[in-house]
């Protein structure tokens, strides 16, 4: 019994401790959520009003949302363009997974190193040649280019075939003798068994679509087109010195993905631990 | 599945004919699941990387049109090395290495912690991982505005503690980039900091129970269980922690644009400045050939070691 409470005193110090140190990392969260409800005179007023004295959020955030850079366009922009990259990106990768891991044929093995290969090749060191590719063929200032260049996900189809992996051959094999096809063994048997893996990355595609910020800056050039980490900075430059406005831009485009990954927090952790230790 | 089908598994024996045909029909099956894949990554990869190798032998600004291509050797290998501006990228490049051991270590430290000695696990995780999670652009603006230098929070609270002269972290040369590594390092922890977590919970637990059969203390099993355990997920941590500093972009574009005089500029930065400002698309290839370079450099190094140094 002694020994219980030896340990436990410790421990809840431990926290204590802790606790004071992930104020470090909420802090300037706080800070911002506080700063967009204020009037601006009052953004740097010292020592810091932690609460503000004076509300001006429904202006802010109206200025945010309907002003200049209407937040609600890039809202739908951003959601539209990660929601179908997202969707692509799933079933190009677990299509691909699925012919890597459970349909043997010789080409496969070779086929699947060149794909792993291009892991390798750094987005950047390509921006160039994309470019100019997708002036010649028309992608150039489109969603539609803009979704192409995240769906092809090396990283996703190598997670997903993992999965495939530890599905037994011999679902496969005895629905083959049944007569079903691989893509009908694909739709209700692979796919099933893999849905919480394709959830798990289907998340996170969609957390790095949305704060995506280098691809929509090159790829994309008329306003009405920008994903909201492009028009958060656009916003930002614009608007110079109105920083209470800037804490409410920053605000709506972080708020949606923390929601996502507080409701998804178990999905997301595992995922990205998963991911990183495998991949 | 039921058990006569189980009863069917073997496939019917067959003429190798048969045989064949099937086999054919495995391949195109094959074929045809991977191919969007195969076609994407080809067009949007493979293409642009080959691309991008032989853009750097030539010098050609993209507004002269095809014509204006003009081949030059490596004449845009010889002119980085000379290219103060480039230099001063790499110089950076390799400064930012240090923000990864720092993060690592913090992360470990915290993970084991979060891990062992701590309530509220749930909500460390979560709190340590909103930097990580957060739209990098927003955060660069808040942090940003934070770093403010003549009224800014961070140093109206470093003047009531008495320091007079507070740096001007962004805006001055001399602490831009040391305050772009810390704010790196703070966005940093939350992934390290989960990826530790998920190492050291593959720990199998009953090595730590021998050890304080044997009387271990904390220091002896954590030297002795818990880092050499861990050293697959600190190897893996560091080189894609070495990969993510050769490819820092946003943060920079977003806060300092490679100033104030060139102190934050670093390579993809450089590279993205070269062909979307200067329109130097032959330059800035040879540009991204050295990043790939680097990267792939990285990689083989990572193969190679992980055979010789990693314990499993």
């Amino acid at each position: 019994m002694q020994k219980r409470i030896s340990i436990h005193g410790p421990k809840l110090g431990l926290t204590v401790v802790m606790l004071a140190v992930s104020i470090l990392f909420l802090l300037p969260f706080f800070w911002m959520l506080m700063t967009s409800f204020k009037i601006e005179k009052d953004v740097f007023v010292y020592p810091i009003e932690w609460i503000p004295r004076q509300w001006n959020a429904i202006a802010n955030y109206k200025e945010v949302w309907f002003g200049q850079y209407p937040f609600y366009l890039y809202y739908w922009n951003s959601i539209k363009v990660s929601l179908i990259t997202t969707l692509i990106s799933c079933f190009v990768s677990s299509l691909a997974a699925y012919g890597f891991s459970k349909i043997r044929f010789a080409a496969g093995q070779w086929l699947f190193l060149i794909v792993l290969a291009t892991y390798m090749i750094p987005g950047q060191a390509i921006l160039v040649p994309q470019f100019i590719l997708y002036r010649n063929i028309g992608l150039f200032d489109s969603h539609l280019g803009l979704i192409l260049i995240g769906s092809f996900s090396v990283l996703g189809t190598f997670m997903l075939r993992q999965f495939f992996m530890g599905v037994h051959q011999d679902f496969i094999e005895s629905a083959k003798i049944d007569g079903a096809g691989h893509f009908r063994i694909f739709c209700s048997i692979g796919l099933p068994l893999v849905k919480p893996a394709v959830a798990t990355y289907a998340i996170l595609r969609f957390i790095w679509t949305w704060n995506d910020y280098q691809n929509p800056l090159i790829f994309l050039r008329t306003d009405k087109w920008f994903t909201l980490p492009l028009a958060m900075q656009k916003f930002t430059s614009m608007s110079g010195e109105f920083y209470s406005l800037q804490m409410a831009g920053a605000v709506s485009a972080i708020f949606p993905l923390l929601l996502i990954f507080i409701i998804g927090q178990k999905s997301v952790i595992q995922g990205i631990a998963l991911g990183g230790v495998k991949g | 599945m039921s058990s006569t089908q189980a009863a069917l598994k073997k496939p019917p024996a067959s003429k190798p004919q048969k045989m064949r045909s099937l086999q054919r029909g495995e391949t195109l099956a094959g074929l045809l699941f991977v191919s969007p894949m195969l076609i994407g990554v080809s067009v949007l990869v493979l293409l642009p990387i080959i691309a991008t190798v032989v853009l750097g032998f030539a010098d050609w600004n993209f507004v002269q049109g095809w014509d204006g291509i003009r081949w030059i050797g490596l004449q845009n290998y010889e002119h980085l090395l000379s290219d103060s501006m480039f230099l001063r990228s790499l110089r950076n490049n390799l400064i930012f290495l240090l923000t990864v051991p720092v993060y690592m270590l913090i992360s470990m430290v915290l993970a084991i912690l979060i891990d062992r000695y701590v309530y509220l696990k749930g909500y460390f995780k979560v709190a340590y991982f909103m930097p990580y999670i957060s739209n990098i652009v927003a955060v660069a603006v808040v942090w940003q505005v934070l770093f403010q230098p003549s009224y800014g929070p961070i140093n109206e609270m470093l003047k009531a503690l008495g320091i007079s002269d507070p740096p001007k972290w962004i805006a001055d040369p001399n602490y831009a980039l040391i305050s772009i590594m810390m704010i790196s390092v703070w966005i940093s922890i939350g992934f390290n900091l989960i990826i530790y977590i998920a190492g050291l919970q593959a720990i199998p637990k009953d090595l730590y129970e021998a050890a304080d059969i044997d009387g271990a203390n904390a220091w002896v099993k954590f030297r002795r269980i818990t880092l050499p355990l861990l050293s697959p997920t600190s190897f893996f941590l560091l080189v894609t922690g070495i990969i993510s500093t050769f490819k820092v972009f946003d943060i920079i574009a977003v806060m300092t644009q490679g100033g104030p005089i060139g102190s934050t500029t670093m390579m993809v930065w450089y590279l993205y400045d070269t062909a979307f400002v200067n329109l130097k698309v032959g330059y800035a290839s040879s540009i991204g050939v050295v990043l790939f370079a680097f990267v792939m450099l990285i990689t083989l190094i990572q193969w190679i070691a992980q055979k010789k140094w990693v314990n499993y």
